[in-house]
């Protein structure tokens, strides 16, 4: 027998969000770990089924805003009293209160692009090419459709057994290969 | 589609939700009917004639915008009526408004997000769109107001040859920063949450370079479960984020009067007063704006009546924080016995400016009573008229706030009366004319209306907004 061409997963697709969630659980309780559900809004509850460390964005987050609130600070402390002091109506040179309202602004925006830098960052984004996008159906992904992919990379895989089990979970149509 | 499975419909309500909550989606609706309705505004309708027409008027306008401004840059601000006493005149009071005008977006897009309003869903995009759009015509008036325009960059702390800094304890400083930074994060908000849409759009388009251009904006989305927690996560950051930071905007430009000794500016209730009137000048161009939106796109399913009502509370609300603002300003005028405070604020009623005074007064704080009925609330024309009324007496009233107070300061010898000139109106119009041009073309080529959330805002879709 000849090697079979890699693949990237076998994909099932779903009509509802209860179906996909059920799948999910169904896979990870047979022991799958390297797979992904694809949904056309945030399905609650999948992120649990599969299992998903906690996301590292808050903590992206906190960073940006602790270092826009310390850099806009220290940027006008040094400006206002310490490279240009200006005496503006006999007022201390460090004359923290009206230091306040920038430093608030700048650890709102230093958070802001944490929080968006930080997600595409970590969702590794952008990503123009990627297997699932051989799917021809996957474009329903975006749209109505559920969809759930178990990675070939997965130590339980297996050809046969995974597209059993994936269609033992009744999903619309055949299970498909992902090619690369 | 009769193939399609009826999967889930808003006539399937499950048993948890109280009956008496108010629907913001029209029955009947599936993630298909949802997705196609909002994506064939942009994908497959042609293009309306009242879209051509509003285009066509607003892009005239905008032609007047950019000759007013570069007849600005030629001739300098003299060509404004502003003078001693009064230099602010209409370029900051049309700062003021349109930046106000903005807060709504905010409001929509943060505040209730986190507030957990479901009604927020159908509008936040255009509202988002909105604030983007007014702060791009608010900016525009600070910097034609420099006089030299051509030395904006002076205000942005880097390290010049001058050896100089902007100064920091200057609330007109504040401003640049308070501005720029919430330009910066309305508009990364909006795109964030416009990637699942662009994804849809995407994967949608029939034409080549509509594949290639939203498959650009939409990064490679892909929809996957690890992405929809890192996004949902980033999204409700944001809405913290912005919460605070649409209360800082508004205070700060409330800061660049209330910092200043001038009788009838220097007042502790400016940066709360300020605040509340923008979110109510806001919602009233929300208004003005979804009415007639949904009226020409057929979109009373997704923007109900329900909606209609729930914004015209907000006005009303709004409008009274802002009446209590007028009340207690002449209060604390009359009750701090200050000779040259009490001058501001009768002169204000009853001086060169009290047509000015009182037009505002019925705007903002009589036509309004009107929303106490449920049946005004659900009439779109009476909301709109209404509306139309609140948007003009905000602007009446950052311009007297303005006027009233510079044109008679502490001597008599410096009074004056500001009379705007043909180049005042005219900027102002080109200003409304660029707003309406970048909404047009918004409405043209983006969703109008956030397609992923108004999936999850179908019933048992097992998602945060849903059944809420």
């Amino acid at each position: 027998m000849t090697q079979p061409r890699p693949i990237y997963g076998l994909m099932a697709e779903f009509k509802t969000p209860e179906q996909i969630l059920a799948a999910t659980q169904a896979a990870h309780a047979a022991g799958y770990r390297r797979m992904d559900a694809y949904t056309p809004y945030p399905v609650e509850g999948l992120a649990e089924e599969l299992d998903l460390p906690r996301t590292r964005v808050p903590m992206v987050v906190l960073i940006g805003g602790l270092v826009g609130a310390a850099g806009g600070y220290f940027m006008q402390w040094w400006a206002a009293a310490h490279d240009y002091p200006l005496n503006v109506g006999g007022r201390p040179y460090h004359s923290w209160p009206a230091f306040i309202p920038i430093t608030f602004e700048l650890m709102v925006l230093v958070a802001a692009l944490a929080a968006i830098l930080g997600m595409f960052f970590l969702n590794k984004l952008p990503e123009p090419y990627h297997p699932v996008f051989n799917v021809p159906r996957f474009d329903r992904a975006s749209q109505d459709r559920f969809f759930l992919c178990i990675e070939a990379t997965d130590s339980h895989f297996d050809a046969v057994a995974t597209r059993a089990l994936l269609q033992s979970l009744q999903p619309v149509g055949d299970v498909v290969e992902v090619p690369y | 589609m009769a193939t399609e499975a009826p999967l889930p419909t808003t006539e399937a309500r499950p048993d948890h939700l109280p009956s008496d909550e108010p629907s913001y989606l029209a029955p009947g609706h599936s993630f298909r009917t949802v997705t196609d309705k909002i994506s064939s505004i942009v994908l497959a309708r042609p293009t309306p004639a009242a879209w051509l027409i509003c285009f066509a008027i607003n892009l005239a306008l905008l032609m007047l915008l950019a000759y007013a401004v570069v007849y600005l840059l030629v001739r300098g601000v003299g060509i404004w009526g502003i003078n001693i006493p009064v230099a602010w005149g209409f370029a900051i009071t049309n700062f003021v408004w349109w930046i106000g005008i903005g807060h709504a977006g905010t409001l929509i897009s943060a505040i209730l997000l986190l507030l957990h309003q479901k009604w927020r869903t159908s509008i936040n995009r255009l509202a988002e769109a909105m604030t983007i759009f007014a702060v791009m015509c608010a900016g525009l008036y600070p910097l034609l107001h420099l006089g030299r325009p051509w030395f904006f960059y002076w205000l942005a702390p880097y390290p010049d040859t001058m050896g100089l800094w902007p100064q920091f304890r200057s609330a007109l400083v504040w401003d640049v920063f308070a501005v720029g930074t919430y330009f910066t994060v309305s508009l990364l908000f909006w795109y964030m949450g416009m990637i699942p849409d662009l994804a849809t759009l995407r994967d949608r388009a029939r034409s080549r370079f509509a594949q290639i251009g939203y498959g650009i904006l939409a990064m490679g989305w892909r929809g996957s479960a690890r992405h929809w927690y890192r996004f949902e996560t980033a999204y409700l950051l944001l809405g913290g984020l912005a919460t605070p930071l649409v209360v800082s905007v508004h205070s700060v430009v409330s800061a660049d009067f209330a910092i200043a000794v001038l009788p009838g500016w220097h007042e502790t209730v400016f940066p709360p007063y300020f605040v509340a009137g923008a979110i109510f000048s806001g919602f009233a161009m929300v208004l003005a704006l979804c009415i007639p939106l949904r009226f020409f796109y057929g979109l009373q399913d997704f923007i109900t009546d329900n909606h209609l009502d729930a914004m015209a509370k907000v006005l009303l609300a709004t409008g009274f924080l802002t009446s209590y603002g007028y009340f207690i300003e002449q209060f604390m005028a009359w009750y701090g016995t200050n000779p040259y405070e009490r001058s501001v604020y009768t002169n204000r009623a009853f001086g060169d400016y009290a047509g000015i005074y009182w037009t505002l007064i019925f705007c903002n704080a009589v036509a309004i009573q009107i929303l106490w009925f449920k049946r005004m609330r659900r009439s779109p024309l009476v909301l709109l008229f209404v509306s139309y009324l609140v948007l003009l007496g905000m602007w009446l009233e950052r311009f007297m706030i303005i006027t009233s107070s510079l044109h008679r300061d502490f001597l008599p010898s410096s009074w004056g009366v500001f009379r705007p000139t043909f180049w005042d109106y005219a900027t102002f119009a080109g200003t409304i004319g660029l707003f309406f041009v970048l909404l047009l073309v918004f409405l043209r080529l983006l969703p109008m209306i956030s397609i992923s959330e108004m999936r999850a805002l179908l019933p048992g879709t097992h998602a945060h907004e849903e059944g809420r």
